[in-house]
């Protein structure tokens, strides 16, 4: 099973993820990566990220990632 | 808001798409964005071909084709239309009403009622609606609901977010009445506040088409559009989707007194996979009985995605059975409805090509 970290590198390999706090603002993921990187952990996990939880504030950085995925029961 | 309907049935289905086929994959170039993310994007969003328009082709050509090639089969005589319905967001004209120009071109008779809706997405179960409403009256026996648009006239195609969605197509869907009174259960809700979120800007009478609006901008993304093109909020569209028709479908089995299970069918207007995966899981319903093949093999066609679904999946079964379908669309307006009812036993359930 791949980490969090791992899934944003093969999104954006061209990023370092672990130096921003907020991936949106600094340019590094956009609303179409946003649903690959749902889409990646959907099936990483085994889980269905609910629609409404597809939103920016989720996908800020590495800690809102993983309380997402806390949510979803999964700890990453 | 709530609408219940007796005695009436959706009788045959035609669609009509332009031959003209597009393919994801061979329009990457236009795009100034990286080939392996574009791929990614495909698989999960199901972007694969679509069905364009070729040149000036309106709405009016694509219906008044299909509904010719319903006389010359006879699978519908021109002499029983009462009501013309178009549901459209592409006219030919500001005025008149494209459901009149269909009319005089197809040399139909003057004692009948011909009537533009300006819906989207959410049009056909719209346009159902107004068909149920006309056929309380005693003089409507017959209703043809169009829903048709050519969209991709509309989308940049240096737009990303846009133009690889978009497909163009006609729907034909006759409506009558039925000696079997089965209930008909509708819901629909409207938000105009939020009605800049899918929006062509300019071309109206708030903002007219010119030079200025032509100009193609940077909008972000990597992305050109102009304010003549169609516009749409992704972020926006996809959280009002998965926030609010949830809710609606589950009111409304609960006003018919049907549990999801009982529903062999959920069809969705189809703006995109990912979208529509999403909105299964949300209401635990088997991905098997939400389809989303249109937007994979001909794109959003706007409010022709659901008649597309019944003649892409159901031709077959759906002229011999009868199934308890919801319907359920979304978009411009914004606008959300779903419909409840029996489908089946159809004259005709198909597809054609406008050449």
């Amino acid at each position: 099973m791949k980490t969090v970290a791992e899934i944003l590198q093969e999104i954006r390999p061209e990023f370092d993820f672990s130096a921003s706090n907020d991936f949106m603002a600094d340019g590094m993921l956009d609303s179409f990566d946003m649903v690959t990187l749902v889409s990646s952990l959907d099936k990483n996990y085994g889980i269905s990220i609910q629609g409404t939880d597809i939103v920016p504030e989720n996908f800020q950085n590495l800690e809102t990632i993983t309380g997402l995925l806390r949510k979803c029961g999964v700890q990453a | 808001m709530n609408f219940t309907f007796q005695g009436k049935r959706i009788s045959g289905v035609l669609t009509v798409v332009p031959a003209n086929e597009k393919q994801f994959i061979e329009e990457m170039k236009n795009f100034d964005f990286p080939e392996a993310r574009s791929l990614k994007l495909k698989e999960v969003m199901g972007y694969d071909k679509r069905r364009m328009v070729a040149g000036d082709v309106c709405v009016s050509d694509l219906a008044v084709f299909g509904m010719q090639n319903l006389f010359e089969r006879k699978l519908l005589a021109p002499e029983d239309i009462d009501a013309l319905l178009l549901t459209t967001q592409t006219p030919d004209y500001l005025m008149p009403p494209t459901s009149n120009i269909i009319q005089g071109r197809l040399g139909l008779k003057r004692d009948m009622l011909c009537l533009d809706i300006n819906q989207a997405c959410a049009g056909f179960v719209l346009g159902l609606i107004q068909a149920f409403m006309l056929l309380e009256q005693p003089s409507v026996r017959k209703v043809v609901l169009i829903n048709a648009d050519v969209l991709s006239r509309k989308a940049s195609p240096r737009d990303r977010n846009i133009y690889p969605l978009i497909g163009d197509a006609a729907a034909i869907t006759i409506v009558e009445r039925d000696e079997d009174d089965s209930p008909i259960h509708a819901s629909v809700k409207m938000d105009g506040s939020q009605h800049a979120a899918l929006i062509i800007p300019a071309g109206g009478m708030r903002l007219p088409s010119s030079a200025e609006t032509a100009k193609l901008e940077n909008v972000g993304d990597r992305n050109l559009r102009s304010k003549d093109h169609l516009f749409m909020d992704g972020s926006a569209i996809f959280n009002f989707v998965q926030t609010e028709v949830p809710p609606l479908i589950e009111e409304l089995l609960a006003a018919a007194g049907k549990s999801a299970d009982s529903i062999d069918y959920f069809l969705c207007h189809q703006p995109n996979r990912f979208m529509l995966q999403k909105l299964a899981d949300k209401m635990k319903i088997p991905h098997r009985k939400m389809p989303h093949n249109v937007v994979e093999s001909f794109g959003n066609t706007s409010g022709s995605t659901i008649p597309m679904a019944l003649a892409l999946n159901f031709n077959g079964d759906l002229l011999k059975h009868q199934r308890q379908v919801c319907l359920a669309g979304f978009g411009a307006g914004l606008s959300w409805a779903a419909m409840l009812l029996r489908l089946g036993n159809l004259s005709f359930c198909e597809m054609i090509d406008y050449p």
